[in-house]
């Protein structure tokens, strides 16, 4: 199940994050966290490995440990339970700072297992065309992309694709539908 | 206006003509546009034919907009090899008239026979012996109408020409493939995804086209005949925007492998990609021109997305429309003189031609979701998706956008036109 070692590229001091939450999550409440059936040992052991491979030096943070603590809100947010949904503003590709918190727990869970993938599906309103819009769609999934690329996840872990126009999640020609179509989808695989 | 209603049973888009247009045997101005009034005599033994070969050279010559069907004279027996008394015909001021017969063969094919007389100067202009199986019937009145078409403008038909288009119904999409009236389709692909921006091969029989099966747009090539399938572009991101060089060897695709939208050149023998644009923003919806020399795309590189042209091998990019902030779907006429795409004006999608020549640019249609133009291979037609009364529709218009039809609606939603090129 779990084939893939933790991924030496993501950042060390998310590796450690990371860990640190697994570890918490193991020790504190581990009823609430479901995480797609990964054991959680598994992804333990592997990060306490990382910082060993020599790797951490190209990261500017060589030696350096950063200690996290877990709050419990962290915990109590696993991606099950964490909206998987980012919406958009008219005419803007820009995840509005509302939308940091849900992002960052999708990254934490994304850097606690380096085998999972998430597709980012871009998707927009119905106003104009169908390949402009599959473009625009690609716009934002790729401002959720950078987002979780800052907060540490990998590329290889990441896919920012569009459906543009042609998947609305509600029908309708009214701004209240099109606010809700023009979103990124976040899908697991 | 009586006379233009008659002529253009069909028509459900129709602008207003100005009184001049309502006397007989009228001149239609505009794009050196002229309606030949044509007569159909009655085809002897069509009776016996499934399809209505006579409603279908009448519909296939109006919807042209250089055509328009003068009434028949009743209680004549005609056929391919009559000498018909052409005075009564004259009377209708019919220019031409077409007589002909459909004789079932014993190997169950019909033969359709036609002939096609010049009223005006009495004079014989040929005809046509097309034995076809019960299921080209249309095809034999398509290439009808072609010949009709030919004859007296002087320009290739392109009724027995196919296009693709998708319909959406019940959430299950269909790649169809049908003649240029609509009719007569047949599925190429159903799928439970999204299918867009199919793209007919030069030399037709296949397809290009983006499918969602995946769950993200990838490029397929499509044979029609065999079903056959091969992936194109399956790259990290989207696959989307397929466009075939003339000479069928290159494939332009719109691929994100940077994060942005950029367009690539696939070589279709090898399957290697190189990048054509590096600007970084929205580069999308190539078309080549028809000597392969130059690709149209839209960028959206100058704040807002406009259509630009540059070299087939990329390079610097010339900006070819500056009206309003959104400006889309470029193509090309096979003559390279004209350009439509779709812009947005007052929040509506409003399909626009330009003549390069002037940069003249006139707005063609009534509607304001139009989408996906997409010249007839003469040049004469452009085919566009749009909405009427909340539905998707085809519908085709002249350059001038004076003579309009809808296309026969299949079940559901209707979208995505692409018109095939001149059949061999």
């Amino acid at each position: 199940m779990f084939t893939k070692p933790f991924n030496v590229s993501v950042s060390r001091v998310a590796g450690l994050t990371a860990a640190a939450v697994l570890l918490a999550a193991l020790v504190g409440c581990g009823s609430n966290v479901k995480l797609d059936d990964v054991p959680v040992s598994d992804r333990t052991g592997a990060a306490v490995t990382g910082p060993a491979d020599g790797t951490a030096g190209s990261q500017g943070t060589s030696g350096k440990v950063t200690p996290v603590v877990v709050d419990e809100r962290g915990i109590a947010e696993p991606p099950a339970s964490v909206a998987r949904v980012i919406y958009f503003d008219y005419d803007s590709y820009i995840v509005r700072p509302e939308f940091a918190a849900t992002l960052e727990a999708h990254a934490r869970f994304l850097k606690a297992d380096g085998a999972r993938k998430v597709i980012l599906q871009g998707h927009t309103d119905e106003r104009g065309g169908r390949e402009y819009n599959l473009a625009l769609g690609q716009k934002r999934a790729e401002a959720v992309r950078r987002s979780l690329a800052v907060m540490g996840v990998s590329e290889a872990q990441q896919e920012a694709v569009s459906f543009g126009k042609e998947k609305p999640a509600v029908q309708g020609a009214d701004e209240a539908a099109h606010t809700k179509n023009r979103r990124v989808e976040l899908s697991y695989r | 206006m009586s006379l233009s209603r008659r002529a253009l049973v069909g028509a459900t888009v129709l602008l207003p003509l100005s009184a001049a247009h309502a006397q007989f045997r009228v001149e239609v101005s505009g794009v050196g546009l002229t309606q030949i009034p044509f007569a159909i005599g009655p085809l002897k033994g069509s009776d016996a034919a499934p399809v209505d070969l006579a409603g279908i050279v009448k519909a296939d010559l109006e919807r042209s907009g250089q055509f328009r069907q003068v009434v028949p004279v009743v209680g004549v027996l005609l056929d391919e090899t009559s000498r018909p008394d052409l005075a009564p015909w004259r009377e209708r001021s019919a220019d031409v008239l077409l007589t002909g017969s459909v004789t079932r063969l014993a190997d169950g094919r019909f033969d359709v026979r036609f002939r096609l007389w010049d009223v005006v100067r009495l004079k014989d202009l040929g005809g046509m012996s097309l034995p076809v199986r019960p299921g080209d019937l249309r095809l034999a009145a398509h290439r009808m109408a072609d010949y009709i078409y030919e004859k007296l403008t002087g320009e290739k038909g392109i009724f027995s020409t196919r296009i693709a288009y998708v319909t959406k119904n019940s959430g299950k999409y269909s790649l169809w493939v049908a003649d240029a009236d609509g009719e007569g389709g047949q599925v190429a692909l159903n799928s439970p995804e999204p299918i867009i921006s199919p793209a007919w091969a030069p030399v037709g029989g296949q397809l290009a086209y983006v499918s969602f099966e995946s769950r993200k747009p990838v490029i397929y090539s499509h044979e029609i005949a065999t079903g056959r399938r091969r992936l194109m572009a399956n790259f990290k991101g989207s696959n989307s925007a397929p466009a075939w060089s003339p000479d069928g060897r290159t494939l332009l695709a719109t691929l994100t492998l940077d994060g942005s939208s950029q367009i690539y050149s696939i070589d279709v023998s090898t399957g290697s990609h190189s990048r054509l644009t590096q600007s970084g923003f929205i580069d999308t919806e190539p078309v080549w021109d028809a000597s392969g020399q130059s690709v149209y795309f839209v960028s959206d590189r100058g704040g807002a997305p406009q259509i630009y042209k540059m070299g087939a091998r990329g390079g610097n990019a010339e900006r070819v429309t500056f009206a309003g902030s959104y400006n889309t779907s470029p193509a090309i006429s096979p003559d390279g003189k004209w350009l439509a795409f779709v812009s947005r004006i007052n929040g509506a999608f409003k399909l626009q031609v330009m003549e390069f020549a002037s940069g003249t640019v006139t707005s063609v249609t009534d509607t304001t979701a139009d989408e996906s133009p997409s010249f007839a291979p003469n040049g004469k037609l452009i085919m566009y998706a749009t909405k009427l009364q909340g539905r998707e529709a085809l519908m085709t218009t002249t350059l001038d956008g004076r003579i309009k039809t809808r296309l026969s609606a299949a079940q559901g939603d209707i979208r995505e036109p692409d018109w095939g090129p001149f059949v061999a």
